[in-house]
């Protein structure tokens, strides 16, 4: 049984190494500091989609992310690891999404792109934290959903359901679900893959519209034009609103319910405190003190 | 109608800390906006489930209990919500931001369409002015978290869509009884007229819970290691100091995304919030998520070669000096003078 994968993929600022120059002297966040890289849930989840594409043979993965024009990266990226195709939802109009907004305009790609068995996402990017836009596109699509998978464990062909095993608080669990399904992965899963070197030699020239415009904006030469045309699966899909059928109203900030109040950057209150060297007398003298006032026993 | 309402997530038959937290913040809550206080407990065999909760403040408790209902899967507890919600019209509805909590919160805010915050560490009301449309909005749920790597801290509103939805993790909010006497009614729904017969279509096959391998939340002495620690056998040092103070061992992100420990013992936003009497943070820098998880430690003692990390700035206790040269120091001198 061959399967239709849809990988739900973001392109995300890295949060996890916030580098000194990371913040501008207002205090706001200097997101040009700030490399920009493939969700890490989102890999465990393609790394899950390449193990059901390795052993139902067929089987084809799409990338969907949605973002800028320098988001193609990420496809390009799962196109090395394995993935077939990919699509960029990319329109000013998706701006300003929070998680409902951004399930909403994902949902409706995922209606465009029409058929699917599993679709499969990372369980949250760092960027958020939320965890919420895996449940609410599997809403969104009346599908049914499994979150915090560790690893899928089979596909029954004729009953067309699939196991999973998943984290829970303080335990695992192994649930069996129908298939169309969304599932999300978490970090505890298999690494992904690495790249593979034909794919890259493939693929490496691969891009989106976007990225070619601003290739050729001072009034360069796209080099290797002519390839773009002889080779179909170098242009990375880009999709608008209007290429989904989406309905304004519902995406960016307008389809957003939360709003953002307040932002407060961040800056400790100091309190008072002493100041220590590691010199025996000064940590000895601390180790007393804890203890006459009964800190600890 | 018009309610403070609380998903009571259930094990077995015991309801989890993690909702009695929140029963407190709703109960708060619900006294500010002059409204009631409503839990939602959805099971099977809840015979006398409301004596674990009544005593929070509870005013009216929904009991929905069939035989698919537990062990949890997301469609069932998805429709008890939705169409519960859809006749009592909350204002406001609080969940544990646990594995059960963010996989029906965000599934129930679709159905609805109405905002929901994850892992807020804060909840207040307040108002707020659409300044564009020129509206204000009294009396609205100030849902507060760190966002952005926890570079910053935004209060996130929804003016417009109930209920509020918000998710809060365990041992950010303190329970309390408020009486154990308080009376409050219980209605026993009948499930079928909520929740389809198709909806039970994930099964449960497997299912291991274990009890927790550490007490870190309640510990009075925590030793914290960041990635300062350097390595898996630098931070195991930790442990040494532990068994000497009788506190438990907890980490940053950082020094768990390395692999230095278990990740069950990471302490923040996304972890384990605690609040011992004594917080030793060891090679911690202290981002804001990991200062989210520690910063009502009554006295706080950072070690660290860096004197401009963060965390200096809550510490009451700065010791300048390497952890390798510190913590083995910390253990002499207090095995010299304790006894």
């Amino acid at each position: 049984m061959s399967l239709k994968i849809v990988v739900l993929a973001k392109q995300v600022p890295d949060t996890r190494n916030v580098g000194k120059d990371a913040m501008t002297a207002e205090g706001t966040v200097n997101r040009a500091a700030l490399p920009a890289i493939f969700n890490p849930e989102d890999l465990n989840a393609l790394e899950q989609a390449l193990r059901l594409k390795d052993a139902h043979p067929g089987s084809t993965i799409t990338i969907l992310t949605m973002g800028p024009g320098r988001a193609a990266e990420v496809i390009r990226e799962g196109l090395f690891r394995g993935a077939d195709n990919g699509y960029l939802l990319t329109d000013r109009a998706f701006a300003g999404a929070d998680t409902l907004a951004t399930s909403y305009a994902l949902a409706t790609a995922i209606k465009k792109i029409g058929e699917y068995d599993i679709i499969i996402g990372g369980r949250q990017a760092i960027d958020g934290d939320t965890a919420q836009v895996g449940p609410q596109v599997a809403e969104k699509l009346g599908l049914t959903q499994i979150t915090y998978a560790e690893e899928i464990l089979n596909i029954n062909e004729e009953t067309k359901r699939i196991t999973v095993k998943r984290h829970i608080d303080g335990g695992v669990e192994t649930v069996e679900g129908p298939l169309p399904i969304v599932i999300t992965v978490n970090g505890s899963a298999a690494p992904c893959r690495p790249r593979n070197a034909k794919l890259v030699m493939k693929y490496k020239r691969a891009l989106g519209a976007q990225e070619k415009v601003a290739i050729t904006k001072d009034g360069a030469t796209l080099p290797y034009a002519e390839q773009y045309e002889k080779l179909p699966y170098l242009n990375i899909t880009e999709w608008s609103v209007a290429d989904v059928d989406g309905d304004l109203k519902q995406c960016g900030l307008s389809g957003s319910p939360t709003k953002v109040k307040a932002i407060q950057n961040i800056s400790f209150q100091a309190k008072e405190s002493k100041t220590l060297t590691g010199s025996d007398k000064d940590i000895e003298g601390l180790i007393v003190e804890l203890l006459e006032n009964h800190t600890i026993g | 109608m018009n309610n403070v309402y609380v998903y009571l997530e259930i094990e077995g038959q015991t309801v989890a800390e993690v909702s009695l937290e929140l029963l407190t913040e709703g109960r708060k809550l619900a006294n500010q906006l002059g409204c009631q206080l409503e839990a939602v407990a959805a099971g099977s065999k809840l015979d006398g489930i409301e004596k674990q909760v009544m005593p929070y403040g509870v005013d009216k408790l929904h009991v929905f209990d069939a035989p698919g209902l537990f062990p949890y899967t997301s469609l069932p507890h998805t429709s008890v919500l939705v169409n519960l919600f859809k006749e009592e019209k909350p204002q406001i509805c609080l969940m544990g931001a646990t594995v059960i909590g963010r996989d029906l919160g965000p599934r129930v805010s679709s159905a609805l369409f109405s905002g929901l915050t994850a892992d807020c560490t804060s909840l207040e009301i307040g108002e707020y002015e659409d300044k564009k449309a020129g509206k204000v909005y009294e009396n609205l749920l100030y849902q507060i978290r760190p966002a952005f790597g926890g570079n910053i801290v935004a209060t996130i509103v929804n003016p417009d869509n109930r209920p509020q939805m918000a998710t809060v993790r365990e041992g950010v909010m303190k329970k309390e009884i408020l009486d154990p006497n308080y009376q409050g009614e219980v209605i026993k729904h009948d499930v079928v007229k909520y929740v389809p017969e198709t909806d039970y279509v994930v099964k449960v096959i497997d299912r291991h819970v274990e009890k927790a391998k550490h007490n870190l939340k309640g510990a009075p002495i925590v030793i914290a290691g960041g990635y300062g620690m350097g390595s898996k056998e630098g931070f195991d040092m930790l442990f040494d100091l532990a068994k000497e103070l009788h506190a438990e061992v907890g980490a940053s992100r950082a020094a768990v995304d390395a692999g230095f420990c278990d990740h069950d013992r990471q302490i923040g936003q996304t972890g384990v919030t605690v609040r011992p009497k004594l917080y030793i943070a060891c090679g911690i820098s202290g981002q804001i998520q990991h200062i989210a998880g520690m910063q009502e430690a009554g006295i706080i003692i950072s070690i660290n070669n860096d004197p401009n990390a963060p965390i200096n700035t809550i510490a009451d206790y700065v010791i300048n000096g390497t952890v390798e040269e510190v913590v083995p120091k910390l253990i002499k001198y207090y095995k010299q003078n304790s006894k």
